[in-house]
């Protein structure tokens, strides 16, 4: 076991050095360089701009310093060996920020939790949180009243989850609750009462609650037809202890494996959510990133969320292992 | 003296009283039968239908400005936020410009119709050539294939989209066909690999039954056991892996095109992809209180075809193998 969990971890890093390679040469195909303005503003004179590429190393080769000395001395290497080091280099845009100084410090005097990336991080748990307290309940239900007028409901909610994506759901919600019932802003100034968060929680949440819907019910399903839970009844065991101590138990082995990567797709996939709100989290800033044609920070945040990816889906093979003895995943 | 001649007996010979069913002919059976699957089918009957005889069925030119008559609210609304009048002219109103809602929505279909099909057969040609080569030689080409084929999957999707869209876009290759090029080359490059995956483990299993066996006996070449013996088996799974993608596609371009990076809305009316739903979101998302239906009626038509894609999908999987069925 935890042989195969280096082996596996030692197998992120090729991984998560193609992600580095491919999105760093997609960058640099990109036209236009990192101190170009809008054409509105006034250029940054090409003297300025020499000081600036020695300052920053980019006026190394792009892959292979072949001018002597260390070949690893290039604008590539250079930028790997700072990201392990937690630096991922500066904004192209915001002047005088690092790109990790925009997703991670806080403001002045507020906790960690408040930088950008955590806010992010709340808005994903929050959604999971949603997710998980809904879905194994109506989803539980479901396969227990099957054919009922529940369990029908059950399917047709997450029916539409899994395959209406969230942000059509957003568009629908919010045209609803903001335009016709003017219960909620759709620009939130004030992320500081739990009430804001409610609205983008739940639509963020909405395809995995559909999910684990789905898969709770299945599981259940399969569940209730083993010999186990008829030797459970036999014995005597009131239906509650059958549910809740046999069946679910096993059931939610799968559920708890995939919770893992549904945080990571959670937290990397809420900048629609997030830009449409106006949340102030690091989704919102990779969007205006793009359209700000931001190269570094776009880079930095893809890095971020490639990570984020590749641990969560280390973490389902890993749950498995422990929850569920009769898999093997040595081999 | 007669001769007795035998007089055959149909029911005493032994003939196969009725063709034999085969398993399309099974499966073509459970999915008539799936009523919903089968209304799903129509829908995306239809909109292939719309897609297509666009400026046939849009009742204005979707590039035309009626001067003066921007956010028209849809028909039906007395009076709509900006206090003007809905006109049975233009059914679900008009947009900043003043042009049709309804048939720029039609003219979007275009779009969402070829990105589900071109990037599909790319995926389709290069997904299973490459699982069948790797599964049947396996060795070294499927040992670096397949970890080739892990690096792309660490990739979120939507992230690689964003990325190749935003850094290639300005390129000539970005330019071409208004930016649709590119987005067809981005999709296809990532959802390959999960069908090349697919495939390869079919022909892993099915490499080691008898009939490929007896096939390889009688002396059969290695492309007639791959495309005659072990393809025709795996067309099951191929097609349903197919069907459940090819909304996911969709999704990723009324995605990008929201966020601005799918293709580029064009005015020229030689052209035939005008605009997309994508698009057309991203436009009625700054106009959300003034004309809200200018963002709804293209998110409703996001749904009904994803949702339709899916029915179909679920009802080929549940035709196709019937033992995953309630899963």
């Amino acid at each position: 076991m935890i042989s195969y969990i280096v082996r596996r971890l030692l197998w992120m890093i090729p991984t998560l050095f193609f992600v580095a390679l491919i999105t760093f040469m997609l960058m640099h195909a990109a036209p236009g360089g990192p101190w170009d303005r809008d054409l509105s503003a006034r250029q940054v004179d090409p003297r300025t701009q020499e000081l600036l590429n020695k300052e920053f190393g980019l006026d190394k080769p792009l892959f292979i310093n072949t001018e002597g000395g260390n070949p690893l001395d290039s604008q590539f290497f250079n930028y790997i060996g700072g990201a392990l080091q937690g630096n991922l280099g500066p904004s192209y845009r915001q002047r005088g920020m690092n790109v990790e100084d925009i997703l991670f410090k806080p403001q002045e005097g507020k906790p960690i939790w408040s930088s950008k990336f955590g806010y992010s991080m709340r808005l994903g748990l929050l959604a999971l949180g949603l997710a998980v307290l809904f879905g194994i309940p109506l989803g539980a239900i479901g396969a227990l009243k099957r054919n009922t007028v529940i369990d029908y409901f059950s399917l047709l909610i997450s029916t539409i989850g899994i395959s209406v994506p969230s942000f059509v759901l957003a568009i629908f919600l919010i045209v609803l609750l903001a335009g016709r019932l003017k219960l909620i802003k759709i620009v939130q100034q004030d992320w500081s009462s739990p009430g804001a968060w409610i609205v983008p929680g739940v639509i963020l949440g909405f395809g995995t609650f559909a999910f684990i819907t789905r898969l709770t019910r299945s599981q259940m399903l399969e569940v209730m037809q083993q010999d186990y839970v008829r030797t459970a009844r036999a014995k005597g065991l009131s239906e509650k202890a059958v549910v809740a101590r046999h069946m679910l138990r096993n059931a939610l082995i799968p559920v708890v494996t995939i919770i893992g990567p549904a945080l990571a797709g959670l937290v990397t996939g809420s900048f629609i959510i997030e830009q449409m709100f106006s949340f102030p989290g690091s989704g919102r800033e990779f969007v205006q990133s793009i359209s700000r044609r931001d190269y570094s920070m776009i880079m930095g945040t893809t890095l971020l969320y490639a990570v984020l990816v590749a641990i969560a889906n280390l973490t389902v093979d890993i749950t498995y292992g422990f929850l569920d003895p009769r898999i093997k995943v040595g081999k | 003296m007669t001769v007795q001649t035998p007089t055959l007996d149909p029911t005493s010979t032994m003939v196969l009283s009725r063709p034999p069913r085969s398993l399309w002919r099974d499966a073509r059976a459970r999915f008539t039968k799936n009523k919903l699957a089968i209304i799903a089918a129509v829908v995306l009957f239809l909109f292939t239908l719309v897609a297509i005889f666009a400026p046939l069925l849009a009742p204005h030119d979707p590039l035309k400005i009626y001067d003066g008559r921007g956010y028209l609210p849809p028909a039906w609304v007395a009076k709509g936020p900006t206090g003007q009048v809905g006109d049975a002219q233009f059914i679900f109103g008009t947009d900043s410009l003043g042009r049709d809602v309804l048939s720029r929505v039609i003219y979007g279909s275009r779009v969402s119709l070829v990105v589900g099909i071109i990037p599909v057969i790319i995926i389709l040609l290069v997904g299973v050539a490459v699982g069948m080569v790797a599964g049947y030689m396996g060795g070294k080409v499927d040992n670096f294939t397949m970890r080739f084929g892990d690096i792309l999957y660490a990739f979120p999707d939507l992230l690689f989209f964003i990325i190749v869209m935003t850094a290639l876009r300005d390129t000539p290759v970005g330019k071409l066909m208004n930016g649709l090029v590119l987005l067809f080359i981005a999709l296809a490059i990532t959802s390959w690999i999960g069908l090349a995956r697919l495939v390869r483990g079919q022909v892993l299993s099915l490499k080691e039954k008898e009939f490929v066996e007896a096939s390889r006996m009688v002396g059969a070449k290695h492309g007639r056991i791959m495309f005659k013996h072990i393809l025709p088996n795996c067309l099951g799974p191929i097609i349903v892996y197919t069907a459940i993608r090819i909304p996911a596609l969709i999704i990723a371009e009324a995605v990008l095109g929201y966020l601005g990076l799918g293709l580029r809305p064009s005015t020229k009316s030689t052209d035939i992809f005008i605009t997309s739903w994508g698009a057309l979101m991203l436009d009625g998302q700054s106009a959300i209180n003034a004309q809200p239906w200018l963002l709804l009626t293209p998110a409703i038509a996001v749904a009904i075809v994803v949702l339709a894609f899916n029915f179909v999908g679920d009802g080929l999987r549940d035709a196709l193998d019937p033992r995953l069925r309630d899963r």
